[in-house]
């Protein structure tokens, strides 16, 4: 596989594995955190590693609320983080 | 499989006699089965690939790019199932709907309806209705977790997201990785990062070595998992990963991710011993407690719980997984955590009794059906002895502060949960969301709901998870979608 397969995360391209999910490749990028909390504005990432505790959350293509590790990374998406991801 | 949008118009697929709602273990056996007996099957999953956790793998097409089979264990069973799947797909009586994520299903005169999302193109949903006479609910648990100071710092995961990260994206999520709870699922994580890399400098395991010995019937009749601890405990020693029994990860440091570990001895309560704490480098924490059923599907349709034996509540069933609700069966971490032998042994059972329900023609004789339950009980007694010896510790609440977070979604304290159980009050955690907002967010309480149900219930009940109306949030327009259901969104059963 040489295509090259990236997406842009905050609009620098972060490439990917294919097969890979979002999480994945933020994590293999040594990325570890992407957003921080409405409350305490700390810093969330990749928890569970399987949907259920939304601390991945991610906007896609301009939808919010996008769980990072259950979402098929694709060449061409558009990832934005920070906040405001979870509402 | 075509997507439903992509079927000739005028094609009218048969309803299937069965949904399978789950592809781990328990759902790929209960498919081959029921298939096998002749029924037509719908079998779904929100992953990209069957498997389910324990044989999590990236999406077929990714096979090569990211070669995870080395960290698998009993492969020929999986791909003897997936050849079985394949088989009836090409006969057109299997429907795989991967990528779909089953938000409810409601009885209906006839059978079950079972609303799902389809989530192939993400951010897009497009909602999809399966309708059936019988129903099997095959959706597995997740990691239990106890707060503890600084475990929502970046760094830390629960051990079963770094196995997911590893399985499912061949990726190790940390350099030096410290894991800590309780449970023999703790010693494949540690394995498994070492064998890709990461040096696991401890793994901490709360039980005492002796709580094995306690009641070892149940655990000396089942030969082949003292083989695979063995295989475990060889892959450590090579790597030099040590083991420290009564120990329990008491808190992790440092700024914006995690720098440090500190560990402590535990007394026989779980209590820190003083002066037993040690303070280690490390980038990674894996964190997991057992499990917890994830019964999502179940608990809306009525189906009545039974004491799981290690605090919390599972799916109660007969010796055929029949639940409590006619024609609802279940399968697997649902009923209880007991590893993927059990699964697929229940998974079979459950497929069995769906057969005999609809009094399909093929049902495997008495004598089979008899050793097929005897498998199971023994791998049940296997998982509750396990379960004994594996408990949470007691007095685990001494390690939190009162500014320690508990809910990591609405960010609320372990202080703010203790003044509502001491001045609210609050004796569940039910009353403990309404006076804190613990278990309001995101995740639904599904990350806090065990550990405020142990800071506030009476020792020794067990934790009964909240009913959810939706198993996942789903977007109006899906919700709208369904409503009324387009005929071309309705179950494909076509061949590929
Ligand atoms: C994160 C994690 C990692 C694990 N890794 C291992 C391991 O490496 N080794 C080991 O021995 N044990 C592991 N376990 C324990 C494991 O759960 C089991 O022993 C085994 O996988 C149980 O099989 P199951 O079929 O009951 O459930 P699972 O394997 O959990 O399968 C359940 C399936 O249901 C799907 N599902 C759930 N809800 C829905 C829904 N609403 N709609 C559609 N699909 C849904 C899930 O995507 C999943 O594929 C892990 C557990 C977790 C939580
Ligand atoms: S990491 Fe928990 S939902 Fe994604």
């Amino acid at each position: 596989m040489t295509a090259v397969t990236a997406f842009t995360v905050d609009g620098e391209p972060l490439p990917f594995v294919p097969g890979q999910t979002l999480a994945a490749a933020l994590v293999a990028s040594g990325r570890i955190a992407w957003r921080t909390t409405r409350g305490g504005r700390r810093p969330r990432g990749v928890f569970c590693g399987i949907g259920v505790c939304y601390d991945c959350l991610v906007t896609v293509d301009g939808t919010g609320g996008q769980r990072a590790c259950l979402v098929q990374a694709r060449a061409g998406m558009t990832v934005t983080t920070g906040e405001g991801d979870d509402a | 499989m075509r997507e439903p949008s992509e079927r000739e118009a005028g094609e009218r697929p048969e309803p299937p006699d069965l949904v399978v709602v789950g592809a781990g273990p328990a759902g790929m056996a209960a498919a081959a089965t029921a298939l096998d007996g002749g029924l037509r099957v719908a079998l779904v999953d929100s992953g990209a690939a069957p498997g389910g956790q324990f044989w999590r793998h990236p999406p077929d097409h990714a096979r090569e790019t990211v070669p995870t089979a080395g960290l698998h264990h009993a492969l020929p069973a999986y791909r003897a199932f997936r050849a079985t799947l394949n088989a009836h797909r090409h006969t057109g009586r299997l429907a795989l709907l991967l990528n779909h994520h089953v938000w409810t299903a409601v009885r209906e005169e006839h059978g079950f309806a079972v609303h799902a999302v389809d989530r192939s193109r993400p951010p897009e949903e497009r909602a999809v209705l399966l309708r059936a006479p019988a129903l099997l609910v095959a959706t597995g648990a997740y990691d239990r977790q106890l707060p503890f100071p600084g475990w929502d710092l970046p760094g830390v995961l629960t051990a079963g997201g770094l196995q997911s990260l590893l399985k499912g994206g061949g990726v190790t999520a940390g350099r030096r990785v410290v894991l800590g709870g309780t449970g023999p699922f703790l010693l494949p994580v540690a394995a498994a990062l070492a064998a890709r890399g990461a040096e696991v400098v401890a793994v901490c395991e709360a039980a005492a070595p002796t709580a094995w010995l306690r009641r070892p019937g149940p655990l000396l009749r089942n030969p082949a998992k003292w083989a695979e601890a063995a295989r475990y405990a060889a892959v450590l020693a090579r790597h030099r990963v040590p083991v420290r029994t009564r120990t329990a990860v008491v808190a992790a440091e440092g700024e914006g991710r995690v720098t440090v570990v500190r560990t402590a001895s535990l007394d026989a309560d779980g209590r820190p011993v003083p002066g037993t704490e040690r303070r280690i480098d490390a980038d990674t924490v894996g964190v997991g407690w057992g499990f917890v059923p994830q019964l999502d599907l179940l608990l809306p349709l009525g189906c009545e719980l039974a004491d799981a034996g290690d605090g919390t509540m599972a799916a109660a069933v007969d010796d055929g997984q029949r639940t409590t609700v006619p024609g609802v069966y279940t399968a697997g971490e649902t009923c209880g955590v007991g590893g993927a032998a059990l699964a697929v042994g229940e998974g079979r059972l459950a497929a069995v009794s769906v057969l005999a329900d609809l009094a399909a023609p093929g049902r495997p004789d008495h004598r089979r059906l008899a050793a097929a339950r005897r498998t199971v009980a023994r791998h049940r007694a296997f998982a509750r002895a396990l379960a004994r010896a594996h408990p949470l510790p007691p007095a685990w609440s001494a390690w939190l502060t009162d500014d320690t977070t508990v809910c990591r979604c609405e960010e609320v304290t372990a202080g703010a949960v203790r003044t509502a159980r001491t001045e609210g009050p609050a004796s569940d955690h039910r009353q403990v969301k309404q006076l804190t907002r613990a278990g309001m967010g995101w995740c639904q309480g599904r990350m806090c709901g065990p550990a405020v149900h142990c800071l506030v219930a009476p020792r020794g009940r067990p934790y009964v998870p909240a009913e959810r109306l939706i198993a996942t949030p789903v977007t109006l327009g899906a919700l709208a979608d369904t409503a009324e259901p387009p005929p071309d969104r309705t179950c494909p059963i076509t061949p590929d």
